[in-house]
């Protein structure tokens, strides 16, 4: 089963510590997105538990089994990278079914794991091409193959679609979803975009500087975040962060509010003047100046309210979706 | 910033670089017409250069006098024998200093090239001396081992800069493949480092080939190679141009229609890193 535990897990690079002791787990069949700023550790913290990094103290548990001194070979998990780190000698099929070989696996089970894995990917056609060949997403989907066949006990993911343009990434997010959902396999996912964070995680994991933020799940961190941090980083356009007068009469040093929680109304307590207004069609959002709370208040409306640079707007917002943290960042 | 190029202005660079390329050329190009002339042609004054009764008679003198293949085949042997035993050496070495480097590793690559620059006649008495006591004088191994030597800082070299070449990923991706050190040399490094190793290897059987001071030191008759095949006619009996050139010729043509055929190779090899 693929269970992942890290105790008091540290590491430095000479004298720099970019892991501080941490904590974490990671039970079975779960989707575990770490995200957080570029340089946050995710990365490495990823590579501490593949193994292609040693941990400078503390301990890995895999399936609870000790794993800390266990070569990435032996660890039982596989990897996409975000370079696809492919084979560019080799055919896809010899790409895809390079683990089974150096499992010593025989050749007929080779063949119809690479053949099973190529259909659920779309890559029956390309099988016998060179990686060289292929479009960014058909290697990303090779890599994939390569880390499916061996059926490891997690797969981890190290910013697997940052190398692709907008609509690619989109679709091959859903992918990888819906491969979760097939295989139910462990999965733990790095990135900094909190957007695949959010649609593809179970659990998130928030890091900054390579302390652990947050722990939870999407609408947890929505809903309740824990601190500023997280409050900031999780949700797309950012929450709206307010300090000052307006955060003291609601007995806090900073009250934060999301821009969806931001109604435009002929009678509002707050007014400014509209900077952008973005229109998406579906939403519009609206970027408003001179609010004397923020520098830029930022207002999601429906895609069909006509606003435009200049106007005079008025605010209200929805007190019941207010979030309220104290002077030392965490939330009240 | 943009230049535009005129067709006068292209005329000109072909023209130069063609005057460039004969420069260097002409005197394999003399050598080879020389070799067809008879020697008072040889040494006509002024030059004679196409209009000559060409003839073939040097080479059948020469080979007749002195046996081509014995010594070819001891170029071979010292070429192609330096050259493996030195990648063998080598590439472990270039493989670790590329992809686990340690602190001094910098230093050691320095250290290795510096070799390089101790002119090579200030150690040929100590070699010498240690060649005659272990019966290594006059021996094709010895000069195997001889040019492995000279040339390993160059091998390592050409090596290095190749294997820092190969994403680290790929082999992280192996290893995460459940590839053990060796499978990761064997399937996934060394594929990726053929072309490396490729043009390292014909570089070097070039540079052991030509080399001339180590194996006229260190041969007498029996392991002889081309190169002392070729200095064989230069002295005693005074010089005899055309059959000189008809024994360079011969010592330098294997070496030439190789560079001939692996040239794609050779230039991708001394320009790696700078394009790619």
């Amino acid at each position: 089963m693929g269970t992942i535990t890290l105790n008091q897990v540290t590491k430095s690079f000479g004298d720099v510590q970019v892991i501080p002791p941490l904590d974490l787990s990671i039970e079975d069949g779960e989707f575990v997105v770490f995200v957080g700023p570029s340089g946050c550790g995710k990365s490495t913290l990823l590579r501490l538990i593949a193994g292609l990094e040693d941990v400078t103290s503390g301990e890995i548990v895999i399936d609870g089994r000790p794993a800390t001194e266990v070569p990435p070979a032996r660890r039982g998990l596989a990897m996409v990278f975000q370079s696809y780190a492919l084979y560019p000698h080799m055919s896809v099929r010899k790409n895809i079914a390079f683990p089974l070989r150096m499992a010593k696996m025989d050749k007929a089970e080779q063949d119809r794991r690479v053949d099973h894995a190529a259909r659920i990917l779309n890559l029956t056609d390309y099988l016998d091409r060179r990686p060289g060949q292929l479009s960014g997403g058909q290697r990303q989907r090779v890599a994939i193959g390569r880390a499916i066949v061996r059926e490891p006990q997690a797969f981890l993911f190290d910013e697997p679609l940052s190398n692709l343009d907008a609509a690619l990434r989109v679709g091959m997010r859903m992918e990888i979803s819906e491969l979760h959902a097939q295989l139910a396999t462990t999965m733990v996912y790095v990135t900094h975009d909190q957007v695949e964070a959010m649609t593809m995680a179970d659990k998130i994991v928030v890091l900054r500087a390579g302390h652990i933020e947050q722990v939870g799940t999407p609408l947890d961190l929505y809903h309740q975040p824990r601190n500023v941090f997280v409050a900031g980083f999780i949700g797309s356009p950012t929450m709206n962060l307010i300090e000052g007068p307006e955060a003291a009469k609601h007995d806090a040093h900073t009250i934060g509010i999301r821009p969806e929680h931001v109604a435009v109304t002929d009678d509002g307590p707050w007014q400014g003047t509209v900077g952008v207004a973005e229109h998406l069609g579906s939403d519009t959002f609206v970027h408003v100046h001179g609010t004397g709370l923020a520098e830029t208040l930022t207002v999601r409306v429906p895609g069909d309210i006509a606003v435009r640079h200049g106007d005079a707007v008025r605010l209200t917002p929805d007190l019941a979706c207010l979030h309220r943290f104290g002077d030392d960042g965490l939330r009240l | 910033m943009s230049r535009a190029i005129t067709p006068r202005r292209k005329a000109v660079n072909t023209a130069l670089a063609w005057a460039l390329g004969l420069l260097i050329f002409f005197p394999i190009l003399w050598t080879v017409l020389t070799s067809f002339k008879t020697e008072a042609t040889a040494i006509a004054d002024p030059p004679v250069w196409f209009f000559f009764d060409w003839t073939t008679e040097n080479y059948s003198v020469v080979q007749e006098r002195s046996g081509y293949f014995r010594f070819f085949w001891n170029s071979v042997i010292i070429s192609v024998g330096s050259t493996l035993l030195g990648l063998l050496i080598a590439i472990p070495a270039a493989w670790s200093m590329a992809f686990v480097p340690g602190k001094r590793t910098k230093d050691i690559l320095m250290w290795m090239l510096s070799t390089k620059m101790l002119p090579a006649v200030g150690v040929l008495v100590p070699i010498y001396l240690i060649f005659r006591d272990t019966g290594l004088l006059d021996n094709v191994w010895g000069l195997v081992i001889v040019l492995t030597l000279i040339n390993l800082p160059i091998i390592v070299w050409m090596l290095y800069t190749y294997f820092r070449e190969i994403p680290g990923e790929i082999l992280e991706a192996a290893r995460m493949d459940g590839a053990g050190l060796r499978a990761e040399i064997v399937h996934v490094l060394t594929p990726m480092a053929v072309p490396g190793i490729a043009s390292t290897m014909l570089l070097n059987i070039i540079l052991a080939w030509n080399e001339a001071f180590w194996t006229l030191n260190l041969t007498a008759a029996k392991s002889a190679p081309l190169t002392a095949f070729i200095a064989s006619y230069s002295s005693p009996e005074g010089l005899f141009y055309a059959k000189l050139s008809a024994a360079s010729t011969m010592a330098i043509a294997p070496i030439l229609i190789m560079g001939w055929f692996s040239q794609k190779q050779l230039v991708r090899g001394l320009t790696f890193g700078a394009v790619k």
